[in-house]
């Protein structure tokens, strides 16, 4: 398949390979750590990072962030595998791997980061590089729509997340994660609320909470492999990692149980319709990934044993089916060229290691026995069983469940033993670099289930001693719980679900009605946008005029005001101003000075103007070489000189002044004028008031000699002392002039087009 | 500008002018003078030229174009800086070489990476203010 065209192809396979490589040896770095941290001795890296601001690049590897980091790795390497067959021969493939690898290299820091600042810093990596592979295929305007609105909303979300991990750093005097936790429950602390909400915001957007939701849905416009890493291990989990990993600061009050149990409660619900109302397969895991991330943050909201144990297998469960599912509809949509549910039948013949991979990851979804999802679908009962709101959060458990058994009847088993319909080409199965993912993550998930101690010692359990921020007793992962209240539940939701399922068609038709009656947030985004866009435009119109005599008068305008509240507030006492002992050339000199600003002020005539602004600044020149200043009184003629040359030049091509312009806009320019003038020459003379210190004075003076070798001391200071200052402001002279050429030469290079154009 | 007076002087006072300027730049250490008023003099020098004879020969008059003798300025005055950097002292410390002596009040005379400094700098001025003129002037 690869495009023999390309001469960079080989190159491209080679990126793809090396970033796969890559992620898997990090893996298996990873699984390293796996016995340390389940035997209770969590791993830490400090490096300093910005120690004036107590802000150090640490790691922290507990149950939690390894539980994370494998999966993270581990379905990373297959994906990009997977991506490697998937987008091959695509011509910015190179591309896409850099994307993909950025994504998981900053999500990696997301989940490993024991600094709040530094987890902050990979969050907003995660949501630019998610935004570079939600946007992968740019040239489809849906697709750029899409991915910029999952970086606004997500970036919003990070920002305001920042500030509350900045209100946790001032109130605790800590941005250590693993400090944060020890210290136990913040609900007592000052500023508790708004902490909480701060960081929930940040957390509800990224994991999609309803009323955030409406971005994922759209984020599934970027390729297959794209979505099955995002929606599965990543991207969207960072938000509960968030949940999870603050719990023991955060949890411990009624807004935090109530908060997360409805907002978690009203998405897993929400989304179990809506999952079942596609009929497009991608859609449709697209809406149970926000069920699981919904059922995660409900789970959350608890504090006990079993509320948590059950948050920690789903998560592992859910990683794994859904970044099989999502692959699996990657490798039937490449089969057989269509992704609608409607259509897809009968394919376990020409798909048969896809159709046992996706039995297996659809298996564990239903929460069948004996896979992995049963197990945390019991859990999960006895979890919500537990917990405070239990007559709440109980029931939307179970329709939650119940609906995902019928979408994983949906998505797993009527592809490939439902009727067929018309199929754009004739199927066929997969090549194996693509079945190797869900293969695998299939056969996870039931190994898991059959051996749940091992699943639970190493990863649940070390992961449930993080959250709960105490070692965790441990023994509720077990397939065989006894006859309890869970079982009967799960029964329940079998012959729930397996009704769903059966009238799965006449239910789609129901909810397609209803949505289409309900409010469409996505509009409203869009509706928001535009609004915003418009609000901005007016804005930028008003302060944006382009009158340059309008900015300038705003600048004075607060110059003046902040030197007179300043001088007001301060209250520094009166100046004199003294006439006595001037000489005959000083009065001569300010009257020549005087004269020019009246001349100034008073003619019609730009060039007039120029030249009386000219006699000014000479006058200022021969104040310089009054009191011994010749380099400064050189430089002042010199500029003078070339300021009324270059001005000069300019106005040739201006129009007179205009003298009613000028008439009606006097009485403010003048009392600025003069306010502006009085307050600098009060200023001053405040500032002459006060004792000369010479200390720098009689440092040069003594210096340029013996250490510059120079007796000028203002050219010594220029080019010896402080010679970075001098490199810096010749700099600007050179970036200044090349910045004016070129909008000279580029107004007349435009000029000259549009004469052509005529 | 059209005055044959002007255009006669012009060219006596130009090249003077400009002479002057790199007399101003070179005593600039121990007098008033140095690399900015040095290239502001040269500046001036030009613009009387190119007042005089129109922009585009006071253009063939520099020979190099006014943009790229300020970036060449910038570029030798980052080298002189760069250098106390290569021979071990910190940045931008002035490096001095005695010739036919071993301190200022014994030697000849010195080579000294200050005025290589300078030099940049009035590079830096002189082509900056040129390439303004120039494109003003040529902006018809």
């Amino acid at each position: 398949m690869a495009d023999n065209s390309d001469p960079n192809a080989p190159w491209k396979t080679l990126s793809g390979l090396g970033t796969t490589a890559l992620t898997a040896l990090l893996f298996l770095y990873f699984l390293q750590f796996l016995a340390p941290v389940a035997a209770g001795e969590p791993v830490r890296f400090v490096w300093d990072w910005i120690p004036s601001l107590d802000i150090s690049l640490s790691f922290y590897i507990d149950g939690l962030s390894l539980m994370f980091a494998l999966l993270i790795t581990g379905i990373g390497a297959m994906v990009m595998l997977y991506a490697a067959k998937y987008l091959a021969g695509h011509p910015h493939y190179d591309r896409f791997a850099l994307y993909l690898f950025s994504f998981m290299l900053s999500m990696l820091g997301l989940v490993l980061a024991d600094n709040l600042i530094a987890l902050f810093v990979f969050w907003e990596l995660t949501t630019f590089t998610s935004y570079l592979l939600i946007g992968y295929l740019h040239t489809d305007p849906k697709s750029r729509r899409n991915a910029l609105q999952a970086l606004l909303l997500t970036a919003t979300g990070g920002l305001a997340m920042l500030a509350g991990f900045i209100l946790i750093g001032i109130t605790q005097g800590t941005f250590e994660l693993s400090e944060l936790n020890a210290a136990g429950s913040l609900a007592d602390q000052p500023f508790y609320l708004g902490i909480l909400i701060l960081v929930l915001a940040g957390a509800f957007t990224k994991s999609a909470q309803v009323p955030f939701h409406f971005w994922l849905p759209n984020a599934m416009a970027a390729p297959t492999p794209v979505s099955a890493y995002l929606h599965s291990a990543t991207m969207v989990k960072a938000g509960v990692y968030l949940l999870a990993r603050m719990h023991p600061s955060l949890s411990g009050s009624d807004v935090w149980v109530w908060t997360l149990s409805i907002f978690g409660a009203v998405t897993a619900v929400f989304a179990s319709f809506m999952a079942l109302r596609q009929t497009d397969l991608k859609q449709t895991l697209a809406y149970t990934t926000l069920m699981a991330l919904g059922t995660l943050t409900m789970f959350l909201a608890g504090s006990t044993g079993y509320a948590i144990t059950a948050a920690m297998t789903f998560l592992l469960v859910h990683s794994l089916y859904k970044a099989g599912l999502f692959l699996m509809i990657g490798v039937v949509d490449h089969g057989t060229g269509t992704r609608d549910a409607n259509v897809l039948g009968g394919l376990r013949g020409a798909m048969p290691i896809t159709a046992a991979a996706a039995a297996a990851a659809g298996l564990a979804m239903a929460g069948i026995p004996p896979f992995l999802g049963f197990i945390a679908k019991e859990v999960a009962y006895a979890g919500a069983l537990e917990m405070q709101l239990w007559l709440f959060v109980v029931p939307m458990s179970l329709i939650a469940f119940a609906l995902m058994f019928a979408v994983a009847g949906i998505v797993a088993y009527k592809p490939f033993y439902g009727p067929q319909g018309e199929l754009p080409h004739e199927p066929h199965e997969g090549p194996w670099p693509m079945l190797l993912g869900p293969v695998v993550l299939g056969v996870l998930g039931l190994l898991f289930g059959l051996m749940p101690g091992i699943a639970a010692y190493y990863l649940i359990e070390p992961a449930v001693a993080a959250v709960m921020g105490a070692p965790d007793v441990g023994g509720r992962v077990k397939l065989w719980a006894g006859f309890n209240l869970p079982l009967l539940l799960s029964l329940i939701t079998f012959a729930l679900g397996f009704l769903l399922y059966q009238r799965h068609m006449d239910l789609r038709e129901r909810l397609a009605r209803i949505e289409a009656r309900a409010p469409d947030l996505d509009a409203g985004w869009d509706r928001l946008l535009a609004q915003f866009v418009l609000y901005t435009k007016a804005q930028t119109k008003r302060i944006q005029t382009g009158v340059l005599r309008q900015y300038m008068f705003a600048t004075f305008s607060v110059f003046a005001l902040t030197v007179l509240v300043t001088l007001i507030t301060r209250d520094v006492g009166g100046v004199a101003l003294q006439f006595t002992g001037l000489s005959f050339m000083e009065w001569g000199v300010a009257i020549l000075i005087i004269a020019g600003t009246v001349l100034v002020v008073q003619t019609s005539s730009r060039i007039v103007a120029l030249v009386a602004l000219g006699v000014v600044g000479i006058g200022v020149a021969l104040i310089f070489i009054m009191f011994s200043a010749p380099d400064v009184a050189i430089t002042q003629l010199l500029v003078e000189l070339l300021v009324v040359v270059l001005l000069a030049l300019a106005f040739l091509k201006m129009p007179n002044l205009d003298p009613e312009g000028r008439q009606k806009h006097s009485l403010p320019n003048a009392v600025l004028a003069v306010a502006v003038g009085g307050l600098t020459t009060v200023v001053l003379l405040l500032v002459v008031d006060q004792p000369f210190d010479r200390r720098l004075t009689d440092f040069f003076e003594a210096a340029s000699w013996t250490q510059a070798f120079g007796r000028n001391i203002v050219n010594v200071i220029l080019v010896d002392f402080r010679t970075l200052d001098t490199f810096g402001e010749i700099a600007v002279v050179a970036v200044a002039a090349l910045g004016a050429f070129a909008l000279l030469k580029g107004f007349a290079r435009a000029r000259d087009a549009k004469e052509e154009d005529k | 500008m059209n005055s044959v007076i002007f255009t006669a002087a012009a060219r006596l006072l130009v090249a003077l002018m400009f002479v002057f300027s790199l007399f101003m730049l070179l005593r600039g250490h121990h007098l008033p003078g140095g690399g900015f008023i040095g290239g502001l003099i040269g500046a001036v020098s030009f613009i009387v030229y190119s007042l005089a004879c129109g922009p585009a020969e006071a253009r063939k008059a520099l020979r190099i174009s006014p943009e790229v003798i300020a970036m060449l300025g910038l570029g030798i005055a980052l080298l002189a800086g760069m250098f106390s950097f290569i021979v071990g002292y910190p940045l931008f410390t002035g490096q001095w070489l005695w010739v036919g002596g071993d301190s200022y009040e014994t030697a000849a005379f010195s080579l000294n990476t200050v005025l290589v400094f300078d030099i940049g700098v009035y590079l830096v001025v002189l082509g900056g203010i040129l390439s303004l003129t120039y494109a003003f002037e040529e902006e018809t």
